[in-house]
């Protein structure tokens, strides 16, 4: 019995070092998707951002040493609509031809415990800069780790949707981004 | 022999006849609008009262079934008694296609209908962009049907009125008192 006890902690020592040297690195754009939820007119709707470039690290078993760089080709949007896809374009929402690209860069990992963590990091859009913290879930399937979550923004701290968008009434402040990250063990 | 339509299937014609006319004057006006919160706006509005007439309509029918209405003018040629039957079945046809045809529209385009914000409407339709089109196209084509019998439906009853002098008109309209 004892020696069955043994045998079992040595393959669970094992087992935690093979895990330590597995780091899921190589993001699969194709299985990866972020997307946002928004409400107009008590409506909601959907939307994506066809292209993103990640980096990312992240070793199951020394999640603080993990990070995370996202960085949102924000022409690549789809609002759900032509019209709207236009009109985000412009400087009165994105400033696509300003400010191309949205930024996410994480500073610290935080395991809260089974597959949970927080990501603390600094998000840039249309130039302003805001401190977030975006809880995460991490799912090994097979060769790959899974990354989900959601973070919800006031797009008013963005200044996305400035004159007649500015109120809230139509288009509501709150916004939920929410991503799938995809990424290949190294 | 009753001579005047019921006090009900009278409120319930005036008060869709204003709201046809309303929408269609409303529908033609926001979508050559640019995008904006009032556009935004406009379009909810359309189609919640697009919502209520639907409604109407189908209250309208149910009257309809249970309430003769009264006789056409013993006048009246038959050809004149089936353009009559034909028009008014086509109206109804249309007051219930031309609401439908918006609802699957905005399904398809994917703007679900939320009744005055509040009553969420099911979405028949997935997202599809070219049968968004498609709807559209249909109902825009319905509305100018409608516009077309709408003008036959008045040049009609105006005929009726200013040169058959029957009362097909007044029997539409408020009892004269005494």
């Amino acid at each position: 019995m004892k020696r069955i006890a043994l045998a079992l902690l040595a393959s669970f020592a094992f087992a935690a070092t093979a895990a330590h040297a597995v780091e899921y690195a190589q993001v699969q754009p194709d299985k990866s998707r972020i997307a946002f939820d928004y409400q107009q007119m008590g409506v909601a709707m959907q939307g994506t951002f066809g292209k993103f470039a990640s980096e990312l690290r992240f070793d199951p078993a020394a999640p603080q040493s993990a990070s995370a760089r996202i960085e949102v080709d924000l022409a690549s949007v789809d609002t759900g609509s032509e019209e709207g896809d236009e009109e985000v374009a412009r400087k009165t929402w994105f400033d696509t031809k300003g400010f191309p690209v949205a930024r996410f860069e994480s500073s610290a990992v935080k395991p809260l415990g089974g597959n949970q963590y927080e990501v603390a990091g600094k998000l840039t859009i249309k130039g302003t800069t805001k401190d977030v913290v975006v809880p995460a879930t991490f799912t090994a399937q097979g060769d790959s780790g899974v990354f989900e979550g959601a973070l919800t923004i006031r797009r008013g701290d963005f200044s996305i949707g400035e004159g007649a968008w500015k109120a809230f009434d139509v288009v509501a402040n709150d916004v939920v981004i929410r991503f799938r990250i995809t990424a290949a063990a190294r | 022999m009753n001579t005047h339509y019921t006090a009900t299937a009278k409120i319930l014609h005036w008060l869709i006849a204003l709201m046809i006319f309303g929408m269609l004057g409303f529908g033609f006006y926001m979508t050559g609008l640019d995008l904006s919160p009032t556009k935004l706006e406009l379009y909810s509005w359309h189609k919640w009262a697009g919502v209520t007439v639907f409604l109407l309509v189908l209250v309208r029918v149910a009257w309809r079934i249970g309430h003769k209405p009264p006789a056409l003018p013993a006048h009246m040629p038959s050809i004149e008694r089936l353009a009559a039957h034909a028009g008014h079945h086509l109206l109804y046809v249309l007051m219930i296609a031309i609401p439908l045809s918006g609802w699957l529209m905005s399904s398809a385009k994917g703007f679900q209908t939320v009744w005055f914000g509040v009553l969420p409407l099911p979405d028949l339709l997935a997202k599809d962009k070219a049968l968004g089109n498609l709807l559209e196209t249909v109902h825009v084509v319905l509305n100018y049907t409608l516009i077309a019998v709408l003008l036959g439906h008045v040049g009609a009853a105006l005929k009726h009125h200013f040169i058959d002098r029957d009362d097909v008109l007044t029997r539409m309209l408020p009892r004269r008192k005494g």
